[in-house]
C-alpha cells in the first residue's frame, strides 16, 4: 500500500511517501501560494520515487494550509498528525511539544498516538518559530545558528512576551552592550518558558518527543529540558513528524 | 434534513421588528432587558413587551471602544455600542430599561448607558447560599414593580402576574422540550438551527403566537425523526456547548463546531436551557412575586459565587444529552466565566473523563482560522467514523 502524507506549514512543506514500511521525504519552502507548494512537493516526491498519482492509495492533507489542496482524499489537523507521527518516530511518547513558524502546540497522546488533550498558542507569535526568525534578523544572524551562537552563554532576561516589544527590547540590549551570545541565550529561553508553562497545565509527560523545525534548535531543547526539569527528546528529522503521521493516517483509512 | 419551519425563524428577527412598530403605534410600552435574571413577568403584567437587548453583534464594538476600554468583554460592548449609535430597533423601541448588577462590566456600563433612557438597575445578590439572599432579592423584585408601574404609567397586579407567570412557563416548557429532540441520536435538529429558534423567544411581540410556532417545529421534527433523518451522519461527535450566552451574529464557534464535523446538541448558556429548566412555582396561595424571585434566583451564572448550580446542570446535560464533549465557550474579557472555566474542566475530566476545551475568543473574524484548527482537532479526538 503506497500513501502519501502533505504537511502546508507557514514556512516549509513536507511530503512523506509511505510505501510498505519504508519512507521517504521531502522538505520545499512555502513561499506565498501553500496551494502551489502542496502540488509541487507532491508532484515532486511522486517523480523521485517514479510514481503516478494514481498509484497513491490515499493522500493526508494538514498544516494551515491542508484546505486548500485539491487532490488531497482527507484533510486531519497538524494536531492529530504530529501527535501520530511523534509516536512513530519515538517510541513510547505520551507528551509532544512541537514548535513550528508560527504556532506552537503540546499534545498528550495515548498508546496509539491518539490525542488525549492539547494546547495551542493563540493568534500572537511569542513562543513560535517566528519570534527567532524575528529576533535572528535583528541580530544579524542565520535562523539555524543561533544554537551555536549562543551555546554555553548565561542568557540574559527578555521580559516581553509579545515579538515587536521583545524586538525593540533586544536593540537597547544591544545598545547597553549586551553580547549577542547572552541575548539570543534569553530568546532560546523566552521562546522555551513560553511553551513549558503550556505543557505545564496540560500536565506531566514521561517520554516527551520534541517535533517541529525549532526542535533541531539545541538552545531552546536545553532549556524547555531545564524549565520542565525532564529530558526532551528530539524526534529524528523532526519537521517531518506532521508529514509522517498524515501518511500514516491516511494508511488507516485505506485499512478500513 | 433541515426542517422547512426553519425558513420562517429565519425571517423572523425581521418580522419582529414590524410587528414591534406595529404594536408601538398602538400605544404598547416596550422594557429592555439586559439579562437573563431579569423578570419578564413583571414587564407582561404591567402590559407592556419584554425584548432583549443583549448585544450580539461585531458591528457596534469599534463605537464602543471610543467610550469603554477595549478590554472589555465583547457583549458589553456590543450592548453598549448598539445604544449609543442608535443601530438597534429594538432598543430605539424600549420605552424602559431593566438591567442587573451581574458582572462588573456590565453594571458599570449602565451607570453611562442610564443617561440615555430611563433605567432600573436590580440588585443581585452575590450568591444563594445566604439566609438573606432571597429576601433581599423579593425586595429587588418589589422595587422593580415600583419602578415599572411608575414609568409605564401601569398598574401590575396579581392576576396579571399570575396570567403572565402561566404565559411564560409554558414558553419555557416549549423551549424545553424543543431542546430535548436532540437527545435522540443522531440529533434531528442543528445547533445553529437550535439556537435560531430559541433565540427567536427574546424578541417575539407575541409570546402565544411564538409558542405556537416553536410548537408546530417539534411536530415537524418528530416526522423527520421518526422517518430516521437527521442532518448529522451517525456516529456524529454530539457536543454541548456552554459559557457565555451566545445569539445571532456571535455564533462563529457554535458554527465552527458544526463546519468542523461536531454536532451541537445542547446549548447550556443563557441563550439556551440554563434559563429553561427551572419553571415558576404557580402555587395559588403563592405570593407571585415571592414564586418569581425564587425562580430566577436559581439561574446558575457565573456571576454567583459559589456557583454550584452549573456544575449540576452540566453534569445532568451530559447524561441526558449523551454528549460525547464539552465545548467552553468564554468571552474575551469576561473573568467569571474564564476563571469558572477551571472549575468546569476539573468536573468534565475527573467525573466524566470527557474531552473539554474552552475557547476564548470575541464576536470578530480575526481569529477564525486558529480557532478552526483547535476545534477540527478536538473533534478528531472524538471522531467514531
Ligand atoms: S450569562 Fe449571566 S450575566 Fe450574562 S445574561 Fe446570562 S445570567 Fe445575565
Ligand atoms: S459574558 Fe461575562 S463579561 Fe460579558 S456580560 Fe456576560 S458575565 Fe459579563
Amino acid at each position: 500500500m503506497i500513501t502519501v502524507g502533505i504537511d502546508v506549514g507557514s514556512i516549509t512543506t513536507k511530503a512523506v511517501l509511505l510505501n510498505g514500511t519504508t519512507w521517504q521525504s521531502l522538505l520545499l519552502p512555502t513561499g506565498c501560494s501553500p496551494r502551489d507548494a502542496g502540488k509541487s512537493v507532491f508532484e515532486q516526491i511522486l517523480d523521485r520515487a517514479s510514481l503516478s498519482p494514481a498509484d497513491v492509495d490515499c493522500v493526508v492533507g494538514t498544516g494551515y494550509g491542508r484546505i486548500s489542496l485539491p487532490f488531497i482524499d482527507k484533510a486531519i489537523t497538524e494536531i492529530t498528525c504530529h501527535a501520530r507521527g511523534a509516536l512513530h518516530l519515538v517510541n513510547g511518547t505520551d507528551m509532544v511539544i512541537d514548535i513550528g513558524g508560527q504556532d506552537s502546540k503540546v499534545i498528550m497522546i495515548d498508546e496509539q498516538g491518539r490525542v488525549i488533550n492539547f494546547a495551542m498558542n493563540d493568534k500572537c507569535a511569542a513562543g513560535t518559530g517566528r519570534f527567532l526568525q524575528v529576533m535572528a534578523a535583528v541580530l544579524g544572524a542565520d535562523v539555524s545558528d543561533l544554537a551555536d551562537l549562543a551555546r554555553g552563554a548565561e542568557p540574559v532576561q527578555i521580559s516581553s512576551m509579545c515579538t515587536v516589544f521583545a524586538e525593540s527590547e533586544v536593540v537597547s540590549l544591544l545598545a547597553q552592550g549586551v553580547s549577542k551570545e547572552r541575548i539570543i541565550s534569553g530568546i532560546h529561553r523566552s521562546v522555551a518558558g513560553r511553551v513549558a508553562s503550556m505543557a505545564g497545565r496540560l500536565g506531566r509527560g514521561r517520554r516527551i518527543t520534541f517535533t517541529g523545525g525549532v526542535a533541531r534548535n539545541g538552545g531552546v531543547r536545553e532549556f524547555l529540558a531545564r524549565e520542565l526539569g525532564q529530558e526532551v527528546t528530539v524526534a529524528p528529522e523532526p519537521q517531518m513528524a506532521g508529514a509522517i503521521g498524515a501518511a500514516l493516517l491516511a494508511r488507516d483509512r485505506c485499512k478500513h | 434534513m433541515r426542517p422547512s419551519m426553519m425558513k420562517i425563524f429565519d425571517n423572523l428577527r425581521d418580522q419582529n421588528i414590524l410587528d414591534l412598530e406595529h404594536a408601538k403605534r398602538d400605544n404598547k410600552k416596550v422594557v429592555g432587558m439586559y439579562c437573563a435574571y431579569s423578570p419578564q413577568e413583571l414587564a407582561l403584567a404591567a402590559g407592556a413587551i419584554p425584548v432583549s437587548l443583549c448585544g450580539t453583534k461585531n458591528e457596534p464594538v469599534a463605537a464602543a471602544e471610543k467610550v469603554l476600554p477595549r478590554n472589555l468583554c465583547p457583549l458589553i460592548k456590543s450592548s453598549f455600542g448598539f445604544a449609543i449609535t442608535d443601530t438597534c430597533p429594538y432598543f430605539r423601541f424600549s420605552d424602559f430599561l431593566v438591567a442587573d448588577t451581574t458582572c462588573d462590566g456590565k453594571k458599570k456600563m449602565f451607570e453611562i448607558l442610564s443617561s440615555i433612557k430611563p433605567m432600573h438597575v436590580l440588585h443581585l445578590p452575590q450568591g444563594t447560599d445566604r439566609p438573606g439572599a432571597l429576601g433581599w432579592w423579593l425586595e429587588e423584585i418589589r422595587v422593580l414593580k415600583d419602578k415599572l408601574e411608575e414609568n409605564l404609567g401601569a398598574t401590575i397586579d396579581e392576576d396579571g402576574l399570575r396570567a403572565a407567570i402561566k404565559l411564560t412557563n409554558r414558553e419555557r416548557q416549549v423551549m424545553r422540550k424543543l431542546h430535548e429532540m436532540n437527545r435522540l441520536d443522531p440529533a434531528p435538529l442543528s445547533g445553529v438551527d437550535l439556537l435560531t429558534a430559541t433565540w427567536l423567544r427574546s424578541f417575539s411581540v407575541d409570546k402565544a403566537e411564538g409558542i405556537e410556532l416553536v410548537e408546530q417545529l417539534i411536530e415537524e421534527i418528530q416526522e423527520i425523526a421518526e422517518k430516521g433523518l437527521s442532518p448529522f451522519r451517525p456516529g456524529t461527535p454530539r457536543i454541548l456547548l456552554t459559557g457565555c450566552p451566545v445569539g445571532s451574529g456571535s455564533e462563529k464557534v457554535l458554527k465552527l463546531v458544526e463546519e468542523c464535523g461536531g454536532s451541537v446538541v445542547c446549548l447550556e448558556n443563557c441563550s439556551g436551557i440554563k434559563t429553561q429548566v427551572y419553571l415558576i412555582d404557580e402555587d395559588e396561595s403563592k405570593d407571585p412575586l415571592e414564586a418569581i424571585a425564587e425562580r430566577y434566583l436559581q439561574i446558575p451564572c457565573s456571576c454567583m459565587s459559589p456557583n454550584p448550580g452549573r456544575l449540576e446542570l452540566i453534569s445532568k446535560l451530559i447524561d441526558e444529552y449523551r454528549v460525547d464533549g464539552v465545548v467552553d465557550l468564554t468571552w474575551q474579557a469576561c473573568h467569571t466565566y474564564n476563571v469558572e472555566a477551571e472549575l468546569v474542566r476539573q468536573l468534565i475530566k475527573d467525573k466524566f473523563g470527557l474531552p473539554y476545551i474552552q475557547l476564548e475568543t470575541d464576536y470578530s473574524t480575526s481569529d477564525v482560522e486558529q480557532l478552526k484548527t483547535r476545534v477540527a482537532a478536538f473533534i478528531e479526538m472524538m471522531d467514531r467514523s
